[in-house]
């Protein structure tokens, strides 16, 4: 299992909202694919998957905060 | 993430051209940009227009969605931060296809470094302006003379800023530009005359150059 991870965006920002999600639940995705699109107050920002597999979960959905450095989503 | 800064980036001028083309090209130009080629710095004006950003929250139009495209104003949702703000002739939009990659990857700072980019562009025409900590963009006293929204993808920024050179401020009366209870002013308003676009985006090249240590050819 793979951790989809909000990464860090720079110093200061210690979280970024769901805007969308690119998969659902059950696709298939490929380590580098754009897997979903978070926003801070002046910028949106496409998360990567790190790994190739099968979206098992979504731990955080649109419209909700995710934390740097905290789990977006899993992959199996 | 690489440690110097990128040689060269290639400035482009289109003109007076639609929203969503500009934006399809922009896309197409980060697409390069992933695939290895230089950054791009882009000029352009649009036709009245509303994008709505990512934050957008309905009580930021002032009108309705059809009051407005009856006044021949556009409307479109984009993939870019910030709520909503206009574009209209006389606006000198500035979007930059650039690797952040060679910029720590710090999208904080990459926004601080274009906005001081207008700062320092409007102090050259005699302006003091400022940017204001907690609110993105450039003001010059209370009122807001540059809005700015930015997209990224594989680290790879897009979209950008417009600055208000001699654009028609009357259109914003349609919204809270970026959800603030702002005014907005431009450069025209500010020193009592029409400025020379050509100038803007000569001075813009130098200072961006200098500020994102690059050179723009």
């Amino acid at each position: 299992m793979n951790n989809i991870i909000l990464p860090e965006l720079g110093e200061g920002i210690t979280k970024a909202t769901v805007a969308c999600w690119h998969v659902k639940v059950g696709d298939q995705i490929h380590a580098g694919d754009e897997v979903c699109e978070v926003t801070t107050d002046k910028a949106t920002f496409n998360v990567e998957a790190p790994a190739s597999g099968r979206l098992q979960s979504i731990t955080v959905r649109p419209g909700q905060d995710g934390l740097v450095g905290g789990v977006l989503g899993i992959i199996e | 993430m690489y440690t110097q800064a990128p040689m060269d980036m290639i400035a482009e001028d289109w003109g007076m051209v639609d929203y969503i083309n500009a934006y399809q090209r922009q896309r197409r130009m980060v697409d390069a940009v992933i695939a290895g080629e230089c950054g791009r710095l882009v000029f352009c004006e649009h036709l009245p227009v509303l994008t709505l950003g990512r934050l957008f929250k309905e009580e930021s139009l002032l009108n309705s969605q059809q009051v407005i495209e009856q006044k021949g104003v556009a409307i479109h949702s984009v993939d870019r931060g910030g709520d909503v703000t206009l574009h209209a002739p006389g606006q000198l939009m500035v979007y930059v296809i650039l690797d952040l990659n060679f910029y720590q990857r710090n999208l904080k700072r990459y926004l601080e470094k274009l906005e001081q980019v207008a700062v320092d562009l409007l102090k050259d025409f005699g302006i003091l302006a400022v940017s204001v900590p907690g609110k993105r963009g450039v003001f010059a006293g209370a009122d807001k003379i540059t809005s700015i929204g930015i997209g990224v993808r594989k680290w790879v920024s897009y979209h950008g800023l417009g600055i208000n050179v001699n654009t028609d401020l009357s259109l914003f009366s349609l919204i809270k530009p970026c959800g603030l209870d702002v005014q907005m002013t431009s450069m025209a308003q500010l020193l009592g005359r029409a400025v020379r676009m050509g100038e803007v985006k000569r001075k813009w090249m130098e200072l961006f150059g200098n500020i994102f240590e690059v050179s723009i050819v």
